[in-house]
């Protein structure tokens, strides 16, 4: 089987990728393992709402149409988002098609599927960044029998055991609210948090990611930070969609009655060790985000909008008690592991990575000629993994692999690597 | 000079050096692997002597200039000579030297002039520990504090978070604040 470009997953970013594709008028197909939205039906928790706006969910050719833009949706409400916009341009869409290799043949690739095997010039990789969970290594060093659940299993508090305390490792995004659900309905949390990023869900009246997006830094470029690598594994910021609007940063928590202990070190035994260097982690979070929220007020001022927006504020400082650097195993009846994610990318040619294992790319575009990768954390901008980033970086990709297949259609056919 | 020429600033850090030695390193990791060493011998009582002297890295041996040491011992309170500073208090010593050279270093990266830069340490600790007379009281310190005097061209903000990288990127406020596995034998 023949075509131009194969496009893997069909999630938002698959999706918009084909958008762009079929306006081009581009040959290719999209496959899916599941059906449309496959991870947002079955890999996330029952409460989970986007952590930006409505309004920011745009697709190509298509912005937000529901009654709630300064809401979050679910994951039910984003999986009938993404089914909608499937039917309004009918991709070239195969469902139940897992693509088990890709490899380098001539100028182009061979795809084998669990169904058939096809050739094509390029190959899109839309699954994501969030295909599986980074579990640390000393996971292994837990007491045999203890629960343990990750951010892609976890699903609502009744399926933890009460009798017994839960930890939750990592104090992203996923592990704040995760943390935070957990202690309203009712367990006893103790929270391990490393490195994190803090900002207020809303400030001067207005969502953070409203700000975050006036004032450019959604948009900002890969390849115009100082330190790429590190800004690509930035935690994601501790805020929840929610219809409060609640806090779920570590003072929040604190508040609600969590326990706050540092990064987990080492198990040895029935004792977990902490780390004591929690309180320079804080501090360094809470000056990042007085920096930022500094960066918006002179955004405001620069442009003269002091009088349509709220008053600047502080958020107050997160102060720790007596943080222990022990804690007890026995006491705990759960772990969940909510300590970040990674894409897959098993099905590749082992000629795409380099040496650390990671695929070869320069703002999505691979080393190795027609292939290129969308949806990982700036991956072209800041917004690049968020729902309303992944329309653009697919207009440029679809650009960049326009001019691939151009390319490969005018140029000899080289002998296969 | 025009405006938009930075000022020059010297802490005495070789910060291109140290840019290339991070560029260099990414691309060779093996080199980047070191191993710091210390030999101690006893002198008398609980005084003793180290000797810091050789070590490895970029995939090769090498010596400092001189052979540094170091005297330890016990104070007098604690029936002892007082030759020369506790193990303990030259923890501190270590940590506070170590957070103040990335004051240095990442002042200097940040093109900031330090004029002084002080810091005082504190380490609490309970002998009832190390003396075995309460099981639940540990060995060590139960906490430190460090506190920062500095005097240099910039804002409070921009002074926070040239200490605060500093914790970040330190050495020895990883061994103090989070395990290390040692392991001790017998020849």
């Amino acid at each position: 089987m023949h075509t131009s470009v194969v496009v893997v997953g069909a999630g938002p970013g698959g999706l918009a990728m084909s958008h762009h594709l079929t306006r081009a008028g581009l040959d290719h197909v999209l496959f899916e393992r599941g059906t449309v939205a496959h991870s947002w039906r079955t890999e996330r928790w029952d409460s989970l709402r986007l952590l930006t706006p409505n309004w920011m969910t745009t697709l190509p050719g298509a912005g937000y149409r529901g009654n709630d833009p300064d809401g979050y949706m679910t994951a039910i409400e984003t999986v009938a988002t993404l089914e909608e916009y499937s039917r309004s341009f009918d991709p070239p869409l195969h469902t139940g098609i897992e693509v088990e290799s890709a490899r380098f043949v001539g100028n182009g690739f061979q795809v084998r599927t669990n169904d058939a095997t096809w050739h094509c010039d390029a190959v899109v990789a839309a699954t994501g960044g969030s295909s599986e969970t980074r579990i640390p290594d000393l996971a292994s060093d837990l007491p045999r029998g203890m629960e343990q659940l990750t951010s892609l299993s976890y699903r609502r508090p009744a399926q933890i055991d009460d009798r017994g305390k839960v930890l939750v490792v990592g104090a992203s995004a996923s592990g704040v609210q995760i943390a935070d659900e957990l202690r309203r309905s009712g367990h006893d949390v103790t929270i391990s948090v490393g490195e994190h990023v803090r900002l207020p869900r809303s400030y001067r009246g207005c969502d953070i990611y409203w700000w975050l997006d006036r004032i450019g830094q959604l948009d900002e470029r890969w390849n115009e930070v100082e330190d790429l690598r590190r800004s690509r594994r930035h935690a994601s910021v501790q805020v929840v969609g929610s219809e409060d609007r609640r806090e779920v940063d570590l003072l929040s928590l604190q508040r609600l009655g969590v326990a706050l202990v540092g990064r987990l070190m080492a198990i040895r035994g029935m004792t977990a060790f902490c780390s004591g260097g929690l309180g320079s982690l804080v501090s360094n979070a809470d000056l990042k985000q007085a920096r930022m929220l500094k960066r918006i007020d002179d955004w405001v001022n620069e442009h003269d909008l002091v009088d349509l927006v709220g008053p600047a504020s502080q958020p107050d400082p997160t102060i720790l008690g007596q943080v222990p650097t022990e804690l007890d195993l026995r006491r705990f009846a759960a772990v969940i592991w909510a300590t970040g994610f990674r894409p897959t990318y098993r099905w590749l040619d082992p000629l795409a990575f380099d040496r650390r294992g990671r695929v070869d790319h320069d703002g999505g575009v691979a080393k190795t000629p027609g292939l290129y990768l969308l949806g990982l954390p700036f991956l072209r901008r800041r917004r690049s993994n968020l729902l309303a980033g992944l329309g653009i970086d697919a207009a440029e990709i679809c650009q960049h692999l326009a001019g691939h297949l151009e390319e490969v259609g005018r140029s000899p056919i080289r002998t296969s690597r | 000079m025009t405006q938009t020429e930075a000022p020059i600033i010297d802490n005495g850090v070789n910060i291109e050096a140290l840019r290339g030695a991070r560029q260099a390193l990414t691309d060779a990791p093996e080199a980047a692997r070191f191993q710091w060493r210390a030999r101690c011998e006893w002198v008398n009582g609980t005084h003793s002597r180290s000797s810091l002297t050789d070590f490895s890295g970029l995939g090769q041996e090498h010596s400092h200039r001189q052979a540094f040491t170091i005297e330890a011992d016990h104070p007098e309170v604690f029936s002892s000579e007082d030759k020369g500073a506790t193990p303990p208090e030259i923890v501190l010593g270590a940590l506070a030297s170590c957070l103040t050279a990335g004051v240095a270093t990442v002042a200097t990266n940040r093109g900031i002039q330090l004029r002084s830069v002080t810091a005082t340490v504190q380490g609490d600790m309970d002998l009832q520990g190390i003396l075995g007379i309460e099981p639940e009281v540990r060995n060590g310190f139960n906490h430190i504090d460090v506190r920062y005097e500095i005097d240099a061209d910039a804002s409070r903000a921009d002074i926070e978070a040239i200490v605060a990288q500093s914790q970040k990127r330190s050495a020895v406020f990883d061994i103090v604040t989070n395990p290390t596995t040692v392991q001790v034998t017998v020849a």
